[in-house]
């Protein structure tokens, strides 16, 4: 226990909160979103980086005109990030705020 | 500019220097007297520590996204990604996809649950459930290395750039430039605090938007607005003068693991740069706080696109050779393409715009360092808590002229130093020191005191400890055409750790410390513990918006 924080007693709002079954199902869900998206863009980007230093003539292959694998793939990367910033903003605007809000309207709206 | 003229004739029929120095600093004088009355307005209530260090809270997501991509496109990541293309074609645009990938990191994992933990300062969000002291000081020791880095390197490319833009050549000349760019700087932080400061980066956001999209699309329709065709060209020219194909992987990373590692630092450092998390306080809401995160990605995605064709257009209409022999060196590439394109005045504009990027991203920079000084240092180390928000203030005002005076000597002496290395080395930091405490004390219940100070310190201290023992520091051979080391120090060789980036092995270590650290220690504040996580996913609690 740190010396700055005082003492708690067990009937703290934070706690009977955090245990809650509304409180433990609002985290997963967020965990649930955002952690395998996570996992998903830096597995696609590590993959970019590996074929960029080991596959070299793979990705300097031409495809169309002058355009090559390496350049499609990289610019690939730009739409992956594009993509996943709007499914998440849309999913937190819609499905997580609402309920983030109405469990702190619960504990109360003083500081 | 003889070395210009000799080797690039075409690129200047009549002119003795590239452009026209009066325009130059016409048009950035004009930028700066807009941005001081600027904050001269914005200073008139800045006496609240919310107003001074988070602008009252009271931007929106939108502004706060803008100045965002204001402090990430700094002049290493718009002259230098745009001179790495020109030269080393898509090596150099590798880059630029791991600083934007990065970004998904601090949108999904940091910002938002940052916003409702915090207050001024990213030890704030460390230190909440950890005991304070300790915790506190390690944060403020690796927001000041940091930050000191970054403006290290933004201040010594203001020296080259000068000799470019200004036809300002000598030492005495770059230095008395570095000296005003300092001291504009120091003003804009001391009276304009997070608010001025965060509208100088709008302002220089949008103009170095604008400029790049109007140089982009002038580019493309040299082109007949076809990329293939663009990129065609500029390998052409490449090959023609001698070069290699630009579209070929492997020109400027030789070493796999090297670029692996490079790679990681980079997408796992943005999101523990302490001058980029303390912008989430300038928002009112963690929902703003997202809203600036998507700003920023688009605004830092397009902007990216636009440096690729810039790189290539370079490539081709300038040519490596010119670029290469320009005062600037690589960094060159973007105003001597605005020069090709639209003559004097647009390289006046790209010019100012590439000024008012150092100062406006080395004020950021210093009010971040500032407010962990005062904030974390003095406020809960040396007043144990108990300073009041003026005070504070003050002393982070002081601590502003401090830094900006160390800036400006440590300018001065980096003036000609091959430090670019410095600014991948901040973010390796961020990435090893900060990333893990970030996001063990957000998502980790068991996590402890001890497990933040080992990940803190062994990522910082393994972080600086290897790149001093890296080829970037000594030991490089020598470029046969420079007849220079492209190492930091001539001369002396005393590398054993072969990479140019410690990412790979610091960023895993900071990882693992801060796991063993946190195991091998039984303290754990249920009560803290469950206040930061209800008020990190809910906002119950969160810093609100000063209202006037």
């Amino acid at each position: 226990m740190s010396k700055e924080a005082p003492e708690r007693v067990v009937d703290d709002p934070n706690v009977t909160m955090q245990n809650s079954p509304e409180f433990a199902q609002l985290r997963s869900k967020f965990r649930k979103f955002v952690f395998p998206l996570t996992a998903l863009f830096l597995a696609w980007y590590f993959l970019f980086v590996l074929l960029s230093v080991f596959a070299k003539d793979f990705m300097g292959t031409r495809v169309l005109g002058n355009i090559t694998w390496g350049l499609i793939l990289g610019l690939l990367q730009f739409v992956s990030t594009f993509t996943i910033t709007m499914v998440y903003a849309r999913w937190a605007d819609r499905v997580f705020d609402p309920e983030a809000e109405a469990l702190a309207q619960k504990m109360g709206v003083k500081q | 500019m003889s070395a210009l003229l000799t080797s690039a004739p075409s690129l200047v029929p009549a002119a003795t220097t590239v452009g026209n120095p009066a325009i130059n600093i016409g048009i950035f004088a004009l930028f700066v007297v807009v941005t001081l009355a600027i904050v001269i307005r914005a200073s008139r209530n800045n006496r609240s520590a919310a107003e001074y260090y988070a602008g009252g809270r009271a931007f929106t997501g939108r502004q706060n996204g803008i100045a965002i991509a204001g402090d990430y496109l700094s002049a290493a990541s718009f002259l230098g990604i745009a001179g790495a293309i020109a030269i080393n074609g898509y090596d150099g645009f590798l880059y630029s996809i791991g600083f934007l990938v990065a970004w998904l990191v601090a949108l999904l994992l940091v910002a938002e649950l940052l916003r409702n933990v915090g207050k001024y300062t990213m030890a704030d969000v460390l230190s909440f459930r950890l005991r304070q002291r300790p915790v506190r000081i390690a944060a403020a020791i690796s927001t000041l290395v940091v930050s000191f880095f970054y403006l290290l390197a933004q201040m010594a490319g203001a020296g080259g750039l000068v000799a470019l833009l200004l036809g300002i050549e000598g030492a005495v000349g770059q230095r008395l430039v570095i000296v005003v760019v300092g001291i504009l700087m120091i003003f804009y932080v001391i009276f304009g605090g997070m608010k001025g400061t965060t509208w100088v980066q709008i302002i220089k956001a949008v103009l170095l938007i604008i400029g790049a999209a109007i140089m982009t699309f002038w580019v493309l329709a040299k082109f007949g607005l076809s990329l293939s065709n663009l990129l065609g060209e500029a390998t052409a020219t490449s090959q023609a003068a001698g070069g290699k194909d630009l579209l070929q992987p492997g020109l400027q990373y030789k070493n796999p693991v090297d670029f692996i590692s490079l790679s990681m630092a980079l997408v796992l450092g943005t999101a523990g740069l302490p001058h980029v998390l303390m912008r989430f306080y300038t928002v009112p809401t963690s929902r703003e706080a997202r809203r600036s995160v998507v700003w920023a990605i688009w605004l830092i995605g397009i902007f990216y696109i636009f440096t690729l064709i810039l790189g290539f257009g370079a490539a081709d209409l300038v040519g490596a050779a010119a670029i290469k022999a320009a005062p600037g060196g690589v960094n060159s590439a973007a105003p001597l393409l605005a020069f090709e394109l639209g003559g004097e005045v647009l390289l006046g504009i790209i010019s100012a715009v590439a000024f008012a990027t150092i100062l406006a991203v080395v004020a950021g920079l210093t009010i971040t360092a500032s407010a962990s000084l005062s904030h974390d240092i003095y406020n809960t180390v040396v007043k144990k808590g108990k300073a009041t928000p003026e005070e504070e203030v003050k002393v982070a005002r002081i601590a502003a002229l401090v830094l900006g005076a160390i800036a400006i000597i440590g300018g001065i002496f980096a003036l000609g130093q091959n430090i670019a290395f410095l600014v991948a080395l901040a973010f390796a930091i961020a990435a090893s020191a900060n990333l893990p405490t970030i996001l063990y004390s957000l998502f980790w219940k068991r996590f402890n005191t001890r497990g933040a100070l080992w990940s803190i310190y062994g990522g910082l201290i393994s972080a600086i400890t290897l790149i001093i023992f890296s080829p970037v520091v000594s030991g490089k051979p020598v470029d046969p055409v420079t007849g220079k080391s492209p190492s930091m120090l001539q001369g002396v060789d005393f590398h054993w750790f072969p990479l140019d980036n410690p990412g790979i092995i610091s960023i895993p270590l900071g990882f693992v410390l801060g796991y063993i650290g946190t195991v091998t220690s039984r303290e754990y504040n249920a009560a803290k513990y469950a206040e930061m996580e209800v008020r990190s996913l809910t906002g119950h609690g969160a810093e609100v918006a000063t209202h006037h």
